[in-house]
């Protein structure tokens, strides 16, 4: 069999990484796309494609009758479900049999054998693979629930048994908290996956998160393409993966390996799947789950062992034998992955959402791939996940990998909404990373070196900021004195010319908080800036890409500033900063926001209000509970007060920056 | 064109000796300037910012574009000109020419730090001559009042004559009337006479809790009705944009009045369209600042005026008019940021060919509608037996009615002295030169202190002989000194640019900018046609 037309019932990087193999493999691709996603790029990548649907993942992506609708009408002869979504939606695979499509992943028992992660344990126990100690059966009762967390002893983790991705999952410290985070969890799991069956799991305290990618092929034959090390992770989502897992031995490698196939083999898996495993620093290993999907990290994996994983799932799905044996795979140097995201470290990695005004990926290079998405101009929105892209890495050995993730990194502009970048550079350059002393707690034990506070601007980019503005100050006289009866005037010039005195003129910036106020003299070559630091003589021009070639002070340097109206990110040398110019001219006069106003973060649903107009509140009190990007977003009282009005009831969607309810603080 | 080619050597001892003079003289204004620019001194600026309002020059640098130049008029107004007062800095308002939106625009702004803001005589003449260049070169008028009106105890030379408080009116009613927007923002206390700076705008505008406007203040309503009434229920923002309408637009505070006010200037849908032919301007070929080391030290030193138009106009290029003929006077066409100018310019006394080759001159760039700068450094008209039987007193005429006829911008720089009728044939101020500037080292009087003495001490010395009286030459000294003192105290440009008698004095460097600035601004007008007056043949 050999197919002549794949349909991809995904979206964003992952729809446009199996639309590459395809096309390369000479096959046909179908897009389906919803109404947030007719102009993405995966649409305009695709041979052809149909529209499913509304925004709403569960109007588009996860309607599977509309996905079923347009296999039929592109005549695909497969269907690749590339990650979330439906790719573990045994329901799904079973309705493409039903329509004698074939479903690229693993057959239906399979997936259901896994589907259920109690269930997936009390195989895996029969098959002899180590299992972390907890309670996997189907007594739900929170008291029960809680007595087997009080044998296993706390910590422990609470898990939704459908879930994934850290959705439906807490980790309870103490019998106090277990409760509430039960009913927390419960909650999640419903909204995600609609179910909230829950289990318990004994948590490791300082555990690897190592995985191993396995391929099953229909005739019977299964091996495992090593391992990728994910331990970066916060809030149970990987955030740097690499391949192979470093210290890794031969030993621990093949028996990890052993073990991995035969889960594979227990569920009569075909396809890829992916085993992950607890870690010890012991050595012990432990079963956690295996994802019969195509992994989110799956490029680590086809660096190191120059396969295209993609190729295998579409040649297994049409019935053909893996490619080679285990005996034919090796590794060949490092590799890393970073997820980069619109979200915001500093604020508990609040997802971020807006429009992408300036993207500028690295140049792509045999060390250097770019999985994405999305194009400059593209919006982040609220319906899917709020990923960007991931940037992967390879070099000859570790070491030389990381220093190409970080100059990597350091070379990624993205401009319009708060991102990872800073903060994944800071993983990338913390001397614990480099070191290897990594375990799944990683980024929490780090945080203050990871997320740092805030830095206000340096003179460097004060110096940047300026420059642009003042070159632009400068190109907008002249075209306006271009477009004049009086192109000549000395009238036309910006140098701030003043009579009997030195010329000088001022641009106010917000820094955060911060107004800050840069004197400039024009100096015929340049201008004279007066920085904290002292004077500086700064100069440039801008070149055909738009970017600064800047002297600044003797010292020639490239940056780029990206320009929304007054905002203005200066990115240089893997710094970037954000700066507001401030025309005192256009704000003055405007009112102060209300005080005791609540507004939205971000937009999302309401699903709980706690308070009643009337009701007294302390500070921090929690008032409202905000649904967003599938997380829960407790709104606080920022003071002491009485709930004046409620302007959203449960249910109802809010815009980013809608006020929420309103306190009268005595 | 041709091009000046330059004869200083800046190696020279000479250049350098006179850079230096030249310099001391920037220095020491600048450093009067300095002072001048903070007002009224540091406890009323601080009192003023302390309540939230903005100092005058921020308040200008808020309504300008941004970068845009400033060309401030007579910062050295009242300079030791009130014995008794202390410094008037500025002379109590700062005025001058900024782009607002695109549009060049005369701004008047009082300084509240001094003295309150009141008017002093030498302010309300600042004030006029405002307005008097905004009608000239036909820019609209922005002002932004804070004043507590006339100053009471100065009443006389304040407000009765011709040119004094309700000229500024008057001026209001006939610039709107010409179409010359007159729009004011109300930072303060607006009282009495000053209550019509708004009241007789196109559009005013006023700070609320800070602006108040009425013709009776507080003090004067209790007196003269027993009502109690604060200054803001009296006279503030509410009631006058309420209720009495006396203000269109109501403002935050001064920062969104000034936005305001340009968001006004905007809207003014006006062109400036110069009919004159303009080209690509290039920079002088000589380092503006080498201009200082032209002028010798001793000012009986001549010099070759053709040195400093070659560090004023266009790439130095200058094409001279009859430059064989009455080589005391220069005339020549030049450009000047891409506008043609017409030059003439003294190297020497006047004699009758120079006036008539200066007259004919004037006469070609007023029919071409070609602005002229005038290089002021003349000691006067030659005289003697031979040159009055030559006719020089008709000849001389032929020059100044050329000069006072002309309908072309024409503007004035000093650079030297400025003495006699040489100042009148030259457009000295009572020839209404649209702008007129001094250099640090010029001179102005009806003639040289020496000479005054000189002429003077000749006519006492005839009477005294007449009388039979002896007069030994150290008494002659001793009664010469007193007058060639005075004459150099009253001749110093400090001494002029307080009573206003020039626009402003200025760095030799900028000549180049200053004139620029000024020029561009004289075309906002239409250059209308010159009808002369007879010539005497």
């Amino acid at each position: 069999m050999h197919f002549e037309k794949i349909l991809i019932a995904n979206r964003g990087e992952i729809a446009c990484r199996v639309m590459q193999t395809a096309k390369r493999l000479g096959i046909g691709t179908v897009a389906v796309y919803s109404d947030a996603d007719a102009g993405s790029l995966h649409v305009q990548m695709a041979d052809e494609a149909y529209h499913i649907g509304g925004s709403a993942a569960k109007d588009s992506y996860l309607n599977f009758a509309a996905v079923i609708e347009a296999v039929k009408k592109s005549g695909a002869q497969a269907v690749h479900p590339g990650y979330g979504f439906l790719s573990e939606n045994a329901d799904f695979v079973a309705a493409c049999e039903k329509s004698g499509v074939v479903f690229i992943g693993p057959p239906v028992s399979a997936m259901q054998s896994m589907g259920s992660k109690s269930a997936a344990k009390a195989i895996m126990e029969k098959a002899k693979v180590p299992l972390v100690p907890g309670y996997h059966g189907d007594n739900q009762d929170a008291a029960f629930l809680a007595e087997e967390a009080e044998k296993i002893g706390y910590p422990v983790l609470l898990k939704a048994s459908a879930g994934g991705g850290g959705k439906g999952m807490r980790i309870v410290e103490k019998v106090e908290d277990f409760n509430d985070s039960l009913a927390a969890a419960m909650r999640e799991s419903m909204a995600g996956f609609g179910d909230d069956h829950m289990l318990v799991e004994k948590y490791l305290t300082r555990p690897r998160h190592v995985e191993l990618q396995v391929f099953a092929d229909s005739q019977g034959n299964a091996l495992h393409l090593f391992e990728r090390d994910c331990s970066v992770q916060r809030r149970h989502q990987k955030v740097i993966e690499e391949a192979p897992a470093p210290g890794m031995t031969h030993e621990l490698r093949r028996k990890m390996g052993d073990a991995a196939v035969a889960a594979a083999k227990a569920i009569g898996y075909v396809g890829a799947g992916t085993v992950e495993f607890l870690l010890d620093e012991d050595g012990s290993f432990y079963f956690m789950e295996m994802n019969t999907r195509l992994q989110v990290e799956h490029p680590v994996t086809e660096m190191i062992t120059g396969q295209d994983l993609v190729e295998w799932q579409i040649k297994v799905a049409a019935g053909e034998e893996l490619p080679c044996g285990q005996e034919d795979l090796s590794i060949n140097g490092h590799s890393f992955e970073a997820r980069l995201y619109a979200e915001d470290p500093q604020n508990d990695f609040l997802p971020a959402t807006g429009l992408l005004r300036h993207l500028r990926p690295p140049a792509e290079s045999p060390h250097v791939r770019v999985e994405t998405g999305v194009l400059q101009g593209d919006e982040v929105s609220i319906y899917y996940d709020p990923m960007i892209a991931k940037l992967v890495v390879w070099d000859v050995d570790r070491d030389s990998a990381l220093r190409r993730l970080r100059s990597a990194l350091a070379d990624y502009q993205v401009v319009g909404m708060t991102t990872n970048i800073d903060f994944l550079a800071a993983v990338a350059g913390h001397p614990a990373f480099a070191a290897v002393d990594l375990d799944t707690r990683f980024i929490d034990r780090h945080k203050n070196d990871l997320i740092p506070e805030s830095q206000p601007a340096s003179d460097r980019t004060l110096a940047l900021a300026c420059l642009e503005v003042l070159l632009q100050r400068r190109e907008e006289a002249r075209i306006v004195a271009g477009r004049s009866n009086d192109p000549f005037s000395p009238w036309n010039v910006t140098s701030g010319w003043r009579m009997n005195d030195d010329n000088h003129q001022e641009i106010t910036f917000i820094d955060g908080e911060d107004e800050i106020e840069v004197t400039a003299h024009y100096r015929g070559e340049g201008y004279l800036i007066e920085l904290s630091g002292g004077d500086m003589m700064v100069r440039g021009e801008k070149d055909a890409n738009g970017d600064l070639l800047a002297d600044l002070g003797g010292t020639r340097i490239k940056a780029t500033v990206a320009r929304h109206g007054d905002d203005m990110t200066i990115m240089c040398q893997g710094v970037s900063h954000k700066l507001t110019v401030y025309d005192a001219a256009a704000h003055a006069g405007e009112d102060e926001a209300p005080s005791g106003s609540l507004t939205a973060p971000m937009p999302g649903k309401v699903v709980d209000v706690h308070v009643k107009p009337g009701d007294k509140v302390s500070k921090g009190d929690p008032l409202l509970v905000l649904e967003a990007m599938k997380m829960e977003h407790t709104i606080s009282a920022p003071t002491d007060g009485v709930i004046a009005e409620i302007n959203y009831g449960a249910g109802e969607q809010v815009v980013d920056g809608a006020e929420l309810l309103s306190l009268e603080t005595e | 064109m041709s091009v000046i080619k330059t004869t200083l050597n800046p190696r020279s001892a000479d250049f350098k000796a006179n850079a230096e003079a030249m310099e001391k003289l920037i220095a020491d204004l600048r450093e009067k300037i300095s002072e001048i620019k903070l007002g009224g001194g540091e406890r009323h600026r601080d009192r003023h910012i302390k309540r939230g309002k903005l100092l005058p020059r921020d308040r200008i640098r808020r309504l300008l574009d941004q970068g845009s130049p400033f060309l401030e008029l007579s910062q050295l107004a009242g300079y030791d000109l009130y014995e008794d007062d202390g410094v008037v800095a500025a002379g109590g308002v700062i005025t001058g020419i900024g782009r607002i939106s695109g549009i060049e625009c005369m701004i008047v702004a009082n300084d509240p730090t001094v003295k309150g803001g009141s008017y002093y005589p030498i302010t309300v003449k600042k004030h006029l001559r405002a307005q008097e260049i905004a009608e000239e070169n036909n820019l609209p008028c922005v002002y932004l009042v804070e004043s507590g009106g006339a100053n009471l105890p100065r009443q006389e030379d304040v407000f009765p004559d011709k040119g004094h408080f309700g000229r500024i009116f008057y001026n209001q009613a006939n610039m709107s009337a010409k179409g010359i927007p007159q729009i004011s923002v109300v930072h303060g206390s607006c009282t009495a006479g000053g209550a019509y700076v708004p009241a007789m705008s196109d559009e005013s505008i006023i700070v609320r809790n800070q602006g108040t406007i009425f013709l009776g203040g507080p003090p004067l309503v209790k007196a003269a009705t027993g009502e109690i009434v604060t200054a803001e229920d009296l006279g503030g923002a509410d009631i006058h944009c309420r209720t009495s309408g006396v203000t269109d637009y109501y403002a935050q505070n001064d920062g969104h009045a000034l936005a305001q006010a340009r968001k006004i200037v905007g809207t003014l849908n006006r062109v400036k369209n110069p009919n004159i032919s303009m080209r690509e301007p290039v920079d002088p070929l000589y380092d503006l600042s080498s201009i200082n080391g032209v002028i010798p030290t001793d000012s009986k030193k001549p010099f070759d005026v053709r040195e400093i138009i070659a560090r004023v106009v266009d790439g130095s290029e200058f094409d001279e008019f009859k430059a064989l003929y009455g080589t005391t006077l220069v005339c020549g066409f030049a450009h000047l940021y891409g506008y043609p100018v017409g030059i003439v310019a003294n190297n020497g006394i006047l004699f009758s060919e120079s006036a008539q080759k200066g007259a004919h001159f004037v006469e070609l760039c007023s029919q071409r509608g070609i602005p002229l700068i005038f290089l002021q450094n003349i000691t006067g008209f030659m005289v003697g037996s031979k040159y009055e039987a030559g006719g020089i007193a008709k000849d001389g005429a032929k020059m100044v009615m050329a000069v006072a006829c002309a309908k072309v911008p024409r503007l004035t720089m000093i650079v030297g002295g400025s003495y006699g009728a040489g100042n009148y044939s030259m457009c000295g101020r009572g020839y209404s030169p649209r702008f007129l500037w001094m250099w640090p080292n010029a001179r102005i009087s009806v003639m040289g202190g020496e000479q005054a003495a000189g002429v003077m001490s000749t006519i006492t010395r005839d009477v005294k002989e007449s009388k039979g009286e002896e007069w030994s030459a150290e008494e002659e000294e001793a009664y010469k000194q007193p007058i060639r003192d005075r004459y150099e105290r009253e001749g110093h440009p400090y001494y002029a640019s307080s009573r206003l008698w020039d626009d402003g004095i200025i760095d030799p460097a900028d000549s180049r900018m200053v004139l620029g600035l000024g020029l561009s601004a004289s075309l906002n007008a239409p250059i209308e046609p010159t009808p002369f007056g007879i010539f005497r043949m």
